[in-house]
């Protein structure tokens, strides 16, 4: 098998248990080097407990978790971040009393070494690690358009921009699986529309792969190669997006049963 | 005007020693949400081991006051210990009120441990001289050796700390951590790391304080640090928990306020208006003079 087909993430019969409640069961799934997959299900389908189980959050009582051919469940929330996943929140946590540069500086942490000592004493080491780490913060500002608020405060950015940042943010960690809670939730269309071009700069120049956990279907179906839809924990459809479109299940799970009650929705 | 000018002076050395330690709880406080009763007694360990290894460094023919290297190498250590002894077993099992009381625990078992060392016992030991008598002029009132360094080395401790928290990578770390725990974890962070950086750091500048606390007042025994830690609780408190440019401010603020009181009211009232500052300031900004009024963080 050639090293392009190896998955990058993958689950074999993932599943996680809340006493009696199983959240989530049997979910497989394989995400390749720079593809854009989506997963979504009405509300409190599991989506949001998929993505706990995919950054070490959650344990899982089933199944397993792979990045890049390595077993990690059981693992740290931290070891999954050094394995390479990384995610944004649906309500955006950036470090709001930070300055934005600082910000993506912070999550250099992994892979930026000096010691304490040169920091203390301001070695030529330290200036060197330092300058090194603010041009690449530049940089990677200057891709998104938000090298000018480079010095703001995280929490003065309008909130297409903070979005923007968190991704960016993400993306200095330097991983290889790059999870998305939700990224459009509460913006304008002019702002999913900036969102939308800079997913395609994370996979264009990063070629990193992206699982989408979104509301809006447009989104998913525009931007997604392949859809996964879960209900009730449990995985009801995968496929292209018009596969997924058509794809009676998918309808009922959305929409409620044709006959049904008003209450039989959980849409 | 020359007894303002002096109790001004001496306010700000009594401020800057407020500082120092206020920063130990501050910084405690901002990353693990724990207020580090036992931090006081660091104060007293710092003491300690000022009076236990000057006589060393004399011997060694070095200054008497470079004996802070190695206080402040043996708080830092205390400091680490007690967070990976006591403090971390006890936060990742129980609430902020078990951590709470385990803080004010450690506090009663360091100065009751102390005392059952033979070498330090029940009585106070005095210290010896640290820095030289004696002082200079300024605009018309004598300026003390110790109470000149006291406030310079202060502000140079302060203000390389603000650096360090500004623009290094544990600096960085710990403000992360501050901020939002589980995000930092996200970014590679290694909170243990930052959290026992942090304790050293803190539980390190006691050690300064006590070395400018034992120069001006050459007495240690091993409940010296209930007052002087409560004051700088109180100074951190005032000038809002978990902003360090509060705690600085707060402990000038403190000192200051001890010093008019002594000048200019009653020397015995001197605590009764550093608590009673304290009610006015909580009373007028809950969150303390630099501390923004936000809800608890969801």
């Amino acid at each position: 098998m050639s090293e392009e087909l190896r998955p990058i993430l993958e689950t074999r019969g993932l599943g996680i248990s809340f006493g009696g409640l199983k959240a989530v069961q049997d979910f497989n799934l394989r995400l390749y080097p720079g593809e854009l997959a989506g997963l979504i299900g009405p509300n409190g389908a599991g989506k949001t407990t998929v993505f706990n189980l995919l950054t070490g959050v959650y344990v899982p009582t089933e199944g397993s978790v792979m990045l890049d051919g390595e077993v990690l469940n059981g693992k740290k929330t931290h070891q999954f971040v050094a394995a390479g996943v990384a995610r944004t929140f649906q309500n955006i946590r950036l470090f709001r009393q930070m300055s934005v540069i600082d910000n993506v500086k912070a999550a250099f942490a992994k892979d930026i070494k000096y010691r304490m000592g040169a920091a203390l004493f301001r070695t030529p080491a330290y200036w060197r690690a330092e300058a090194a780490m603010e041009q690449r913060a530049l940089d990677l500002l200057d891709i998104f358009n938000l090298k000018e608020y480079a010095g703001a405060l995280a929490s003065s950015l309008p909130y297409g921009q903070q979005r923007k940042l968190e991704i960016a943010r993400a993306l200095a960690t330097d991983m290889k699986v790059l999870l998305l809670d939700e990224p459009a939730a509460g913006m304008n269309p002019t702002e999913t529309a900036e969102l939308v071009e800079c997913i395609g700069i994370v996979r264009e120049r990063f070629g990193i792969a992206i699982l989408l956990i979104e509301h809006d279907m447009s989104l998913v179906m525009k931007l997604c190669e392949r859809i996964t839809v879960l209900d009730y924990g449990q995985t009801i459809a995968e496929g292209g997006p018009e596969e997924i479109a058509s794809n009676p299940r998918v309808i009922t799970a959305y929409l409620g049963e044709s006959d049904g009650e008003e209450d039989a929705s959980h849409a | 005007m020359g007894e303002f000018l002096q109790t001004l002076f001496v306010g700000l050395r009594l401020g800057s020693v407020y500082a120092l330690i206020a920063l130990g709880y501050t910084m405690v406080y901002g990353i693990v949400r724990l207020i580090n009763f036992a931090h006081g007694d660091f104060i007293m360990v710092g003491g300690y081991t000022l009076i236990f290894t000057v006589p060393l460094m004399t011997a060694a023919g070095m200054p008497a006051w470079l004996a802070v290297v190695i206080a402040i190498a043996v708080c830092a250590l205390v400091g680490v210990l007690v967070e990976l002894i006591a403090y971390r077993p006890v936060r990742r099992k129980g609430t902020n009120m078990t951590a709470l009381i385990t803080a004010v625990a450690m506090s009663l078992f360091l100065e009751n441990l102390a005392q059952a060392i033979p070498a330090i016992g029940p009585n106070p030991i005095i210290a010896g001289q640290f820095f030289a008598s004696g002082g200079f002029r300024v605009a018309g009132v004598t300026l003390d050796y110790i109470t000149t360094y006291t406030i310079v080395v202060s502000a140079v401790v302060m203000l390389l700390l603000y650096v360090f928290t500004q623009k290094t990578k544990m600096g960085r770390a710990m403000r992360c951590v501050s901020e939002d725990k589980s995000a930092a974890i996200l970014m590679g962070i290694s909170v243990n790391k930052t959290v026992l950086s942090t304790f050293a750091i803190g539980s390190g500048l006691s050690a300064i304080a006590a070395l400018m606390y034992v120069a001006q007042y050459p007495k240690v025994y091993t409940t010296m640090g209930s007052l002087l830690g409560l004051k700088a609780f109180v100074a951190a408190v005032a000038g809002g928990i978990g902003i360090v440019p509060g705690a600085m401010l707060g402990g000038v603020v403190i000192g200051l306020v001890e010093s008019f009181t002594t000048s200019y009211i009653n020397s015995s009232l001197t605590d009764t208006f550093v608590f009673l500052i304290l009610i006015i300031v909580l009373l007028i900004k809950p969150a303390g003079i630099l501390g923004k009024n936000v809800g608890e963080k969801v």
